[in-house]
């Protein structure tokens, strides 16, 4: 128990900050999967071939490879590639990002694939007629979609998207690859520096587990909460 | 665009597929295993077996893949009990941690469809098969198995591949595979995008293929 006392002799405050990091880190995820999604999700549902390619290419590869390769195309193009875009502009200092961006952007841009089949088959899923009502209204494509189809798709969508939250949940674990310091790579310095990595990776498994469960309640609570019309 | 490191890499990489797929399928047949076993200890009326097998489903699906395979392979090697038994032999090799922490994983996974499947079986099939005198041994191998095997066909196909994309995470703990390859070539040469286009390329094109093998069973073997 003293290796998770807080302050200078335990790992306690260490590792309840690293809690708080990976919970940034999968709320930004997530934030920037919703972003991804909402600009994929009209691709997919497109009626122009061209667009639906589009849409299909950015899901399907995403989905198909390992997560730990997006991350390492992250972690190692990122800052050459923002350097590549600035040098366009006359800047060519190095410029390195930081861990939490890139590892935010890489794992988001993996939930956003997720999100984008949610929404998809959320608004599929909706009655043909909203959609007929909305164009017999003179309601604009814009409008139509964001007040809407949106609300009475996230409704449908919720139980999905507490999966796909989970699973960013999860996947943040990986950026520990890249040094970020959140639960995974903090349980790893500790077990380095105590030589009990038995202990602080059960540890590790304890807080995640905490975290699921936690989240599994208030998604529950969200649910009940956008069912209530129904 | 860098296309002799495209070209030259090609190889390599498809060398450390050949890890990936050993990986795969090893973790999938224990894992199938596993899973079904599960699976029916889940259907026991027994709270104690049914709530066991729900707490092992619970934490090896609510905690990340890369936790148990580093608790296996780092933590399970300080036990110094273990150290002296017969299962040392395993634990130090990484390739067996990997293969014991992948199996665990899609097992929990697994157990949780064939569960599920297991469940939306109808009744009228199974008292059919009682009122025609079939012992419940038989119309448990016979008939309620191969029912929900197809029942959880679509299922079993994504957590394949889910499984297939878990297996790039056996280059944490040291090990040469499909994605460990592509970041030692990516650390060597700086070309990041060369390499996600070959290395992605090759994982596309294993999603493709079970994606269709399992699209061809769930025609075989439907009820029409």
């Amino acid at each position: 128990m003293e290796l998770l006392a807080f302050g200078k002799t335990g790992w306690g405050d260490e590792l309840f900050y690293a809690t708080l990091m990976t919970i940034a880190v999968s709320i930004t995820a997530m934030l920037v999967g919703f972003f991804f999604a909402l600009i994929f999700t009209p691709l997919k549902l497109s009626k122009y071939k061209t667009l639906n390619l589009v849409g299909n290419f950015y899901t399907t590869v995403i989905r198909g490879v390992p997560e730990l390769l997006v991350i390492y195309l992250f972690f190692f193009g990122g800052s050459g590639a923002i350097m590549y875009v600035a040098s366009i502009f006359g800047y060519y200092e190095y410029i390195e990002i930081n861990a939490f961006i890139t590892g935010s952007m890489a794992i988001g841009i993996i939930s956003g694939a997720y999100s984008t089949e949610v929404f998809r088959g959320a608004i599929q899923s909706i009655d043909r007629g909203q959609f007929e009502a909305a164009k017999v209204l003179g309601i604009n494509k814009f409008v139509q979609f964001y007040k809407i189809i949106l609300p009475q798709m996230l409704r449908l969508a919720i139980p999905n998207l507490s999966n796909v939250w989970q699973i960013t949940l999860k996947d943040t674990s990986l950026i520990s690859v890249t040094g970020l310091v959140e639960i995974m790579r903090q349980s790893y310095i500790a077990a380095g520096s105590t030589r009990d990595p038995l202990f602080f990776y059960s540890f590790a498994a304890v807080l995640y587990l905490l975290l699921t469960y936690v989240s599994m309640k208030l998604i529950n609570k969200l649910e009940v909460r956008y069912s209530r019309g129904y | 665009m860098d296309f002799d490191l495209m070209i030259t890499s090609f190889p390599k990489l498809l060398g450390a597929t050949a890890v990936t797929l050993k990986l795969l399928s090893a973790s999938l047949f224990f894992g199938l295993l596993i899973g079904l076993l599960f699976a029916i200890l889940r259907l026991n009326k027994k709270i104690f077996i049914n709530k066991f097998a729900y707490g092992y489903s619970y934490i090896f699906r609510g905690t990340p893949l890369l936790v148990q395979i580093f608790i296996i392979y780092f933590g399970l090697g300080q036990i110094e009990y273990l150290r002296t038994t017969f299962l040392w032999v395993i634990l130090k090799e990484p390739y067996w941690c990997a293969i014991i922490a992948f199996t665990l994983n899609t097992g929990a996974y697994t157990s949780e469809i064939l569960r599920s499947a297991f469940q939306t079986i109808k009744p009228g099939i199974i008292e059919a098969g009682k009122s025609l005198g079939i012992s419940n041994k038989i119309i448990f191998y016979k008939i309620q198995i191969p029912i929900a095997i197809r029942q959880s066909l679509p299922a079993y196909g994504n957590e394949i591949i889910l499984m297939m994309k878990g297996t790039s995470l056996a280059s944490t703990v040291t090990l040469m595979d499909l994605t460990g390859v592509a970041k030692y070539i990516i650390s060597t040469t700086f070309k990041p995008i060369e390499v996600f286009i070959v290395a992605g390329g090759i994982y596309l094109f294993m999603t493709f293929i079970i994606h269709n093998v399992i699209k061809y069973l769930e025609k075989k073997y439907s009820f029409q």
